[in-house]
């Protein structure tokens, strides 16, 4: 147990350094969040854009989309994070085979990895969510309140976990694969962007893509969290829009946890299987310039 | 036999303008066919090329839409705009407002998420493309070769361009097909000048990045990612950049700092002339952003030249062209 902690711990600790090691940590710090804020500007502009020349005003719409951009932030380093690991220490670094053969749990090192980021997004969360509330004039609705914030932080947890099993089980495949995963990295984040309600209310989507979207765990996250983090007030204007308002609170959480157990154990499976294969083939620690 | 004829012959080194003119037309024409012809024998990055952008386009499509199905619920309830509606005939002409502006806005997602495409090739594949070449140890076998450098970088930029042309062009169709784009063309010449000499100052920029880039070293990928989202808002990719000058204080600063870069009064222009009297917020008229494009063009080619030959002049003074992760 402690030989895991101490692989997790270091992982994290190196994908820090690795992350930062450019420039100085202040400045990494604001580069890790010029970018979320940026695309959170996109979003005001488009909203001030569309209330100026169609002279309306859909401020708990706006309220949504913002929330649910900022709780994106961890998805997108999430995923980056994990699909990233393996390819830049076997095509970058060229590092994997010293990593690989060392007695460590090579899937908890991965998991580490990528924590580094989750924690790097999270400042970058709070920052974007926290100028929404305090900065933005008119103000997003953000009221969390006390007996809230068990159900937040346990929705939050199980949402960053079952984030980092799909993340681990689509980085798996990555043994087999050519240095340009980027694809990957970005398709995925781009669909989950797409079909989980992230920026508007699910039910804008066709009927048949708003399937996909009730199939996908992170789409129960996101609405859970925007449920606990938006005002009274918001909340009956987007309630009947979203159309997940049959569900509980716990029911979502109850989601949330079989979610993230089945992605824990299809990561195991497909983690384990990507490794063998690669090994089989003798591509662990294959380089392709390409 | 060969060695024989290798004595027989020494090589001539040929300074003539005809053969300097010979020479890097070629090493355009080489450094642009793996761009044409290479990145399409990897099937899966057409696929993500013209797939990704059009989630990004499907994204900011379906918000506006679902403002616009928010404005119609109120409309239908009786508000037209900021006050009650006086007449069913003035909720009608609300709703058919409405729908108008949608299909504006719809566009103009649809052609900056087609920009969108360029402004990434610019980034990935011109301005860091020196770093990685470096990295992969082609740099110093370009640097000895007998070509101009820019006759380099101008392969690189037409290459990406054709190869982005046509990614770019699937994706405006395909996001025509499935939001139902309507375009008007009022002015076809003027629209394909606006086009081409946006991407030449466009590349123009990604030459002088390239050179920038390879001194600013592990910078360059982190710069690269950094030069992404803040562009996108700058330049207005998905809401009209007009909009900008909406937002009191900084909001015009933003404008006149994004205007640098090429894509915003390009997609301006386009916007205009492909949305004739619905182009929401338009800056200046297509024809004196054009004038603006023109020098932009000129502006970062001559950069670019100077750029490269600062690039060359420090390579060789310390020496440190070849050395990795750095």
């Amino acid at each position: 147990m402690n030989t895991f902690w101490r692989t997790f711990k270091v992982a994290a600790w190196l994908g820090w350094e690795m992350d930062s090691n450019w420039t100085e940590p202040w400045l990494f710090i604001v580069y890790s969040i010029i970018k979320p804020i940026a695309a959170t500007f996109i979003l005001i502009l488009m909203y001030v854009v569309f209330a100026a020349i169609g002279q309306f005003n859909a401020g708990p719409l706006f309220d949504f989309m913002y929330v649910g951009n900022a709780l994106f932030i961890f998805v997108g380093s999430t995923l980056f994070g994990t699909f990233q690991v393996i390819q830049s220490d076997r095509e970058w670094y060229q590092t994997i085979r010293y990593i690989y053969i060392s007695p460590i749990s090579f899937y908890l090192y991965v998991m580490g990895r990528a924590t580094s980021k989750i924690l790097v997004s999270t400042f970058a969360v709070v920052i974007t969510l926290a100028f929404g509330a305090f900065v933005l004039n008119p103000p997003v609705q953000i009221s969390l309140s006390l007996s809230s914030i068990p159900v937040f932080i346990a929705g939050l947890l199980l949402g960053l976990f079952c984030l980092l099993a799909i993340g681990i089980t689509l980085g798996g495949v990555t043994f087999l694969m050519a240095r340009h995963t980027q694809t990957l990295a970005e398709a995925v984040p781009g669909i989950f962007y797409v079909f989980c309600g992230v920026l508007f209310p699910l039910t804008v989507l066709p009927g048949w893509l708003q399937g996909i979207g009730k199939a996908i765990p992170l789409t129960y996250w996101f609405d859970l969290s925007r449920r606990l983090l938006l005002s009274p007030a918001d909340q009956s204007v987007l309630t009947p829009l979203t159309g997940l308002g049959d569900f509980s609170d716990r029911t979502i959480l109850a989601f949330l946890a079989i979610s993230s157990v089945v992605f824990f154990v299809l990561s195991l499976g497909v983690f384990k299987l990507g490794e063998y294969l690669a090994r089989k083939a003798g591509k662990i620690d294959m380089t392709t310039s390409y | 036999m060969s060695g024989e004829t290798a004595r027989k012959e020494p090589t001539i080194r040929r300074s003539d303008l005809r053969f300097r003119i010979g020479l890097n037309l070629r090493s355009v024409l080489g450094r642009a066919y793996p761009r044409v012809i290479g990145a399409n024998r990897e099937p899966s990055w057409v696929f993500f090329e013209v797939f990704l952008p059009l989630l990004g386009i499907a994204a900011y499509v379906y918000i506006y839409q679902a403002f616009y199905g928010a404005q119609v619920a109120a409309i239908q309830a009786g508000t037209c705009g900021l006050i009650p509606c006086t007449s069913p005939a003035d909720q009608l002409a609300h709703l058919q407002a409405a729908g108008e502006r949608l299909n504006a806005l719809v566009a103009t997602v649809v052609l900056g998420g087609t920009m969108v495409a360029f402004w990434l090739n610019v980034l990935w594949s011109m301005a860091s493309q020196l770093y990685w070449e470096k990295e992969i140890g082609n740099l110093q076998i370009y640097m000895m070769a007998p070509m101009s450098r820019m006759a380099l970088l101008a392969g690189m930029a037409i290459g990406g361009m054709f190869m982005t042309s046509v990614r770019a062009i699937s994706t405006l169709v395909a996001g025509i097909v499935v939001f139902g784009v309507i375009f008007q063309v009022a002015d076809p010449l003027l629209l394909l000048a606006v086009f081409f000499v946006t991407l030449v100052a466009l590349y123009g920029m990604g030459m002088m990045f390239a050179s920038l880039y390879l001194l600013w070293g592990r910078e360059a990928w982190n710069l690269s990612a950094l030069l992404e989202e803040p562009i996108f808002f700058s330049s207005g990719m998905y809401f009209p950049a007009g909009g900008l000058f909406l937002v009191p204080t900084w909001g015009p600063a933003v404008a006149i700092a994004g205007s640098i870069v090429p894509a915003m009064l390009g997609l301006d222009a386009l916007r205009q002339l492909t949305l004739p009297g619905t182009a929401p917020l338009p800056i200046l008229p297509p024809v004196t952003e054009l004038e603006l494009l023109l020098v932009l063009a000129v502006l970062f080619l001559i950069l670019a030249k100077f750029a490269l030959a600062h690039l060359e002049t420090l390579a060789k003074r310390e020496g440190k062209l070849t050395s990795r992760h750095q």
